[in-house]
């Protein structure tokens, strides 16, 4: 992949096949899990080919998302550790959400609603993958008992509820900061767009000499 | 009495809409299991294999008279055999014919994700429409029972149908029909329940103070009943649930927090919009990119 001249990698190319393997995984999980939770979303499961084939594939899928997502937290975990500045954006929030700029701390990579959002997910999706096994009816049926099942199924719906939400939040905050689909698509971004939202960031790739995404990548942020 | 159409249903699972109900003139049915005259025989077993054309794989001798051991696919009832040592030292054998009880509020339904898949007729009749069936094995963490079991060749779900097609006709359950002694009887419930009167008295007369009619009310009765000797005791009968009634995490994943769920997502997509349209897109200006570049290429030439 090369990258528009003057701009700084957001995410590396195989990051990027990484999160849409996740992200194409999640929303087939969403669309055939919702179909087995309630008579409205049930038509849903045509998408599939039907009700016994949606029940059968929708697994397999989660099976693929953990595999993945496994990628996704090799590759995430340390810029989403938890830092003071996380405080600091909370209680700037209330700016943040009607695009005021002004006395939002300056940030690393990623602010406390993108942690929030890796956190969530990396809480939720081992409960989604233990939970689903119990209720794998096919293959693990037998090595449980139906009350262990009962409070599996109810688990399952209620962190898959959670991780629905958590994603609305994400896509929705995808679209509305412009700029960051493209660091997930093509995987840049401008330097404005990072002094805006991640200038700690910026500072360090700067200082670094390094394009990114992280101030460790080769590369340098402007060729001389 | 009852057909099999669907102005029969007075219960659908995964519907949101009211089946029609139209003949409301049916009689709600019962089967009344007496085990106080029951002798073991399995000619209900054999019936309902020869009525529903179903053959099991041959087994293993578990040690047991049950026979096959479990409930399984492609058996439906099954008579469970227990020896019990009674307050005064005396063995008493506990023969008690397990299958579906058709429950008049039947967790199998309430669990069911399938349009269809499962039915209520209004005789009282719980039926599983096999080709609705999507096999994700609901109906097994809904029942309080243990009845409903997967097959592993075609992924449906299978349990007795209290011979639905034969009750549809006006002929009584196969098991009915086979049982030798009339530990079986078939009809309306009323009519049952009056006969399981009679029983419970004799049985009384006869020293079994807490004989009585099992017709749990935890699951709103049943359409398959018991006279027990030991009505005080259910669980004697080889586990037969004291009080059965839907598991609560079944009612509230059903109940309350379906449309819990639903309204939060809904919620969710809701506010990203009024947000959108409120707020919209936060984008970047041209002096930001200024800034960027200033920092990148300081003006004075030192990086």
């Amino acid at each position: 992949m090369t990258y528009m001249r003057g701009t700084l990698i957001r995410n590396t190319t195989a990051t990027r096949i990484n999160h849409w393997i996740t992200g194409a995984c999640f929303v087939l999980l969403m669309l055939s899990g919702l179909s087995m939770f309630d008579p409205v979303t049930f038509f849903l499961s045509g998408l599939f080919g039907g009700g016994q084939s949606t029940r059968a594939i929708h697994p397999w899928i989660g099976l693929v998302l953990v595999l993945s997502y496994c990628g996704l937290i090799v590759q995430f975990w340390r810029d989403n550790l938890p830092s003071r500045d996380d405080w600091a954006w909370m209680k700037a929030f209330g700016r943040v959400l009607v695009n005021e700029e002004e006395g939002v701390p300056e940030l690393a990579r990623f602010n406390a609603g993108q942690k929030f959002v890796f956190w969530s997910m990396t809480l939720l999706i081992p409960v989604l993958f233990a939970t689903g096994i119990v209720i794998w009816d096919v293959y693990f049926s037998p090595y449980t008992t139906i009350e262990t099942q009962r409070i599996a199924v109810l688990t399952h719906a209620a962190a898959a509820s959670a991780a629905i939400l958590v994603w609305i939040t994400h896509v929705y905050a995808a679209l509305w900061v412009k700029g960051s689909m493209r660091g997930m698509t093509q995987g840049y971004v401008t330097p404005g767009w990072a002094w805006r939202h991640h200038r700690k960031w910026l500072r360090r790739l700067v200082a670094a000499g390094s394009r990114g995404p992280t101030p460790r990548s080769g590369g340098r942020a402007r060729g001389p | 009495m009852a057909d099999l159409q669907s102005q029969d249903y007075i219960r659908r699972s995964a519907s949101t809409m009211t089946p029609p109900s139209i003949r409301n003139h049916e009689q709600e049915v019962a089967k009344l299991i007496d085990v106080s005259r029951c002798i073991g025989c399995k000619a209900c077993q054999s019936a309902c294999m020869e009525w529903n054309n179903l053959r099991g794989e041959v087994g293993h001798f578990e040690g047991s008279y049950d026979n096959p051991s479990d409930l399984n696919p492609s058996n439906w009832t099954l008579m469970r055999f227990t020896e019990w040592e009674n307050e005064q030292g005396n063995l008493e054998w506990l023969i008690r014919k397990d299958g579906c009880m058709h429950c008049e509020d039947p967790g199998c339904l309430k669990a069911c994700p399938a349009p269809g898949a499962i039915v209520q007729y209004a005789n009282g009749i719980v039926d599983f429409i096999s080709e609705n069936c999507i096999g994700c094995g609901y109906c097994v963490k809904g029942c309080p029972f243990d009845i409903p079991r997967i097959s592993p060749v075609d992924h449906k779900s299978y349990k007795c149908t209290l011979c639905s097609d034969r009750v549809g006709v006006g002929l009584e359950p196969a098991c009915v029909k086979a049982c030798p002694t009339g530990a079986i009887m078939f009809g309306s419930k009323t009519d049952m329940k009056s006969w399981a009167g009679e029983r419970v008295e004799d049985l009384k007369s006869r020293g079994f103070d807490e004989a009585g009619l099992y017709d749990p009310p935890g699951v709103g009765g049943t359409h398959v009943m018991y006279v027990l000797h030991h009505a005080d005791r259910p669980s004697l009968y080889a586990g037969l649930p004291d009080k059965p009634r839907i598991s609560p995490l079944v009612a509230v994943w059903k109940g309350i927090f379906k449309p819990l769920a639903l309204a939060g997502m809904a919620f969710g997509v809701v506010a990203g919009f009024l947000h959108w349209i409120v707020q919209g897109p936060n984008e970047v200006q041209p002096e930001d990119e200024a800034h960027a570049a200033a920092l990148i290429d300081p003006p004075d030439g030192k990086q």
